[in-house]
């Protein structure tokens, strides 16, 4: 028996011994070493399967960063982040703003057909179609009579979209709108050829001879929830730009699977924005210096329910905002780089806002406003507040902030706070119903114009809003804003109304969002906009 | 036996309405639905979503209609994969789940055997004791931790395999061992105490004493005697290997079917779910069938028809 017991002893030994072996110094990729011309080929994961490539139905970030390279709009976000032209080579704009007009420039789709105002306005007909069931056809709503054909209200006819003829388009749109030079760089704004499309309804379902497209890359394989394979487009008109050759998206749910891949050289890059690293290796990959850290148009907040006692009590929710150590949360619990958030709108919009308007942790003015919100309520203490109960959808990193909050107003304020938490549609539901105190909640711009940031709130019972809160003079500042032509006016009145929402507090923000990646140290001019957004036209290998 | 057959399948069939009946009401409960998502789309667009998939109608004429769709095999589109069926996705998904089941299966059987009998024929020795502390490794450590432990070794490591993705018969042999692990464990330990069961056996005495080699006893008279445990075993493992590889496909990013089977709950997809979850009963009921099926062939003590009953 003893004889066993020591051969068992002595084999889990050598086990352990050959496993601990293993786990030696960690390599941090193999690229750089090569002397002759490095093969132009860009490997990366994009976790899931798309949702759809089809420019009109895309409603994702992952489809999203497939078709910013393949498809070109009228402008492009160009490496240095403002809209540049792309497929279009000049425009005007009506006195009033309303009506733009473009020049599109000699392009051709990959199948060799030209690239005609006709290709755009079906396809921004197509998306506001009803029966199409375009998901994301609301952000053509700034077009003329664009909601009102959505809706079924108004004929496909009537859209503020016409092809004057093959190289002039011509864009009426309902209001003003001085970010649309933005807009038509987004997928929804993308065109479609026309021809095949008519032909072939089902083109967009799979890679093949009808996918074709208009921008710096063509799709070759499409073999679903596996990988994508890109190759440079040689019909593009700006090809001699492009220096990839190859482009090969992979799709692997596991965040460490990735880095490992990344680590091993099988992958050029891990992280965001085409995934996310694990959460876990951040500070490691931090140490190690190799780690890349980019902040983007994002905010996490914790919004409040304002119809519900004691949140409907502006001092009470100052107070909760006031008492959150911001610096905290970012430096232990998210540790990528993170920014503090005092505002709604994120510094690369309002660069005033990296300091905000108010200081963080700041639990003296805290204790003040709880006292006299107290007071207003008819409490005579803290022990008289109802629980206040902070919701969050299951996940490890909301819970450690919740977590951190929850104690946080205990210590600073002294009130009582229960937790909760529910799996993902079942929270998104109940934030959208109105059901809850307390909820966190993140929200990323569409395009880089901090109106994205202050329009959810601009009606109680609109979709996003959440608090049931509402402010004239906020709502007459964002209809003001949208009219005003002058570009710095237009900025102050958007700033006016930011103040008038942060000394409201509907919601308390806590940090601005940041990109954190991996990559092969001799790739270049990968450009991520200041939303967050991929494009590779322009990217290398050195 | 064809009446017993017949009576299976019949109960095959209603346990079947009873899964899809469930699962469906099951579903409806749920809060959300397919287009729940952080930025709401406005409520025209939704509720023309809704008219378009049929989900505004009752909730009576929606199970009615769901319940023919799978009788006829058509489980509709997608919610979450624009411009494609539950059809193409099963068709896509399932050849690969099937193929790294069943090399996860080859590898489980062949060795567990192989280490079974080994074990069993120099018991006590050091063969017997490496293999079975290989065994108990097998069967303690969780499969996703036993994947990444492979990964570290033969990939990067090593580097003979890459770490993940799906493609060539490379891909698959450390998903496959993964997966493989646990069933060739537990088929080890199962062949070596059957093995030594029947070793002890008269018969097996009275061939050795007829001068018989040992190589003769062991593989034509033990061996074939202390399979049949492993091969009743076979039938709740294959389904299980085939329907049960997600968070190996998830770890080593193939696609497979498992992935839907997860996530398609947490997208509401609604019409992948009821696909998935009726697809994979059948598999196991089919299964569970089969086995009790070939238990009767190999062992003329257990007689199906006297089951009749159940």
């Amino acid at each position: 028996m003893k004889k066993k017991l020591a051969l068992l002893l002595t084999l889990l030994l050598a086990l352990g011994t050959v496993l601990s072996a293993c786990g030696g110094k960690n390599s941090a990729g193999d690229g750089g070493s090569e002397k002759e011309k490095p093969k132009q080929e860009f490997r990366v994961n994009i976790k899931t399967e798309p949702f759809s490539l089809h420019p009109g139905l895309a409603n994702d970030n992952t489809s999203g960063t497939v078709l910013r390279n393949t498809f070109e709009g009228l402008t492009r976000i160009g490496l240095d982040g403002k809209p540049e032209l792309a497929m279009a080579e000049d425009y005007e704009v009506s006195e009033d703003g309303t009506v733009y007009t473009f020049k599109l420039r000699d392009a051709k789709w990959s199948n060799g057909d030209p690239v005609t105002a006709h290709d755009f306005e079906y396809a921004w007909k197509w998306a506001l179609d009803p029966k199409n069931e375009s998901q994301y056809a609301y952000q053509l709503y700034y077009l003329k009579n664009g909601e009102a054909a959505n809706t079924g209200k108004a004929p496909l006819d009537s859209v503020g979209v016409k092809a004057q003829d093959d190289k002039t388009l011509v864009v009426t749109l309902e209001q003003p709108t001085p970010y649309f030079l933005e807009l038509t760089a987004f997928y929804t704004y993308l065109p479609i050829n026309s021809k095949i499309a008519q032909k072939n309804p089902d083109w967009y379902k799979n890679a093949g001879e009808d996918y074709v497209s208009n921008g710096p890359f063509k799709m070759v394989t499409w073999e679903h929830r596996n990988k994508i394979e890109l190759v440079k487009n040689d019909q593009y008109w700006d090809k001699d730009n492009v220096k990839l050759e190859k482009i090969t998206m992979h799709m692997i749910e596991d965040a460490n699977t990735e880095l490992s891949m990344f680590k091993k050289g099988e992958l050029d890059w891990a992280g965001a924005p085409f995934s996310a690293l694990p959460t876990d290796s951040i500070e490691q990959l931090e140490k190690e210096g190799i780690l890349n850290i980019k902040p983007i148009a994002g905010v996490y907040w914790y919004k409040f329910n304002t119809e519900v006692k004691p949140l409907n009590n502006v001092k009470i929710r100052k107070a909760l905002a006031y008492a959150i150590d911001r610096e905290a949360i970012v430096k232990n619990i998210t540790k990528a780089g993170q920014i503090p958030a005092m505002a709604a709108v994120p510094p690369s919009m309002f660069p005033e806002n990296e300091k905000g308007y108010f200081k963080d942790n700041d639990v003296e003015t805290a204790k003040k406003l709880l006292e006299e919100g107290l007071k207003e309520l008819g409490y005579k203490d803290v022990s008289e507040l109802p629980v206040i109960k902070i919701a969050y959808n299951t996940d490890e990193a909301h819970q450690k902030i919740a977590q951190a909050i929850q104690d946080m107003w205990k210590k600073n304020l002294g009130i009582k706070t229960e937790l909760e938490n529910e799996e993902w549609a079942v929270y998104i539901e109940k934030l959208h119903r109105g059901d809850y105190m307390v909820g966190r909640m993140g929200w990323l711009g569409d395009f880089n114009d901090p109106i994205n940031f202050l329009e959810l709130f601009r009606d109680k019972n609109g979709g996003n809003n959440d608090t049931r809160w509402e402010n004239p003079q906020f709502k007459q500042l964002l209809i003001q804003s949208q009219k005003e032509r002058d570009p710095e006016k237009r900025l102050e009145l958007l700033k006016q109304a930011e103040k008038i929402f942060m000394d409201e507090m509907p919601v308390a923000p806590i940090y601005f969002y940041t990109n954190a990646w991996v990559q092969k140290d001799n790739l270049k001019d990968v450009a991520i906009s200041g939303l967050g957004d991929v494009q590779l036209k322009w990217a290398y290998f050195e | 036996m064809l009446k017993y057959i017949l009576r299976r399948l019949a109960s095959i069939l209603l346990t079947l309405f009873v899964i899809v009946t469930i699962t469906f009401f099951l579903m409806r409960i749920a809060p959300g639905n397919p287009f729940t998502s952080e930025k709401k789309i406005p409520p025209e667009i939704e509720a023309n979503l809704m008219a378009h998939y049929g989900l505004d109608q009752p909730w009576y004429k929606q199970y009615f209609q769901y319940l023919i769709k799978v009788a006829t095999w058509d489980f509709g589109p997608s919610f979450k994969y624009k411009g494609q069926t539950v059809n193409d996705l099963i068709a896509d998904g399932f050849p690969v789940s099937l193929y790294l089941g069943l090399e996860a299966l080859f590898i489980a059987v062949f060795f567990g055997i192989l280490l079974g009998v080994f074990a069993a024929v120099r018991q006590n020795s050091w063969v017997d004791y490496s293999s079975m502390s290989l065994a108990v490794i097998g069967i303690s450590v969780p499969s996703f931790i036993m994947a990444a432990v492979l990964q570290y070794i033969f990939a990067i490591k090593l580097q003979w395999f890459p770490i993940a993705t799906w493609g060539s018969f490379k891909h698959t042999i450390l998903p496959a061992l993964a997966l493989a692990m646990m069933p060739l464990a537990y088929i080890a330990r199962l062949t070596r105490s059957t093995m030594l069961e029947v070793l002890n056996n008269d018969y097996i005495k009275t061939a050795k004493s007829k001068g018989f080699s040992e190589r003769v006893i062991v593989y034509r008279h033990a061996l074939r005697n202390s399979l049949l445990p492993v091969i009743s075993y076979l039938g709740p493992l294959t389904a299980n290997i085939i329907t049960g590889s997600f968070v190996i496909e998830k770890i080593f990013g193939i696609p497979g079917l498992g992935a839907h089977f997860v996530q398609s709950i947490t997208n509401r997809d609604y019409t992948v779910i009821m696909g998935v979850t009726t697809f994979y009963s059948i598999i196991l009921l089919l299964a569970v069938l089969l086995v009790d099926i070939v238990y009767g062939l190999i062992d003329p003590r257990i007689k199906v028809s006297a089951k009749e009953g159940v």
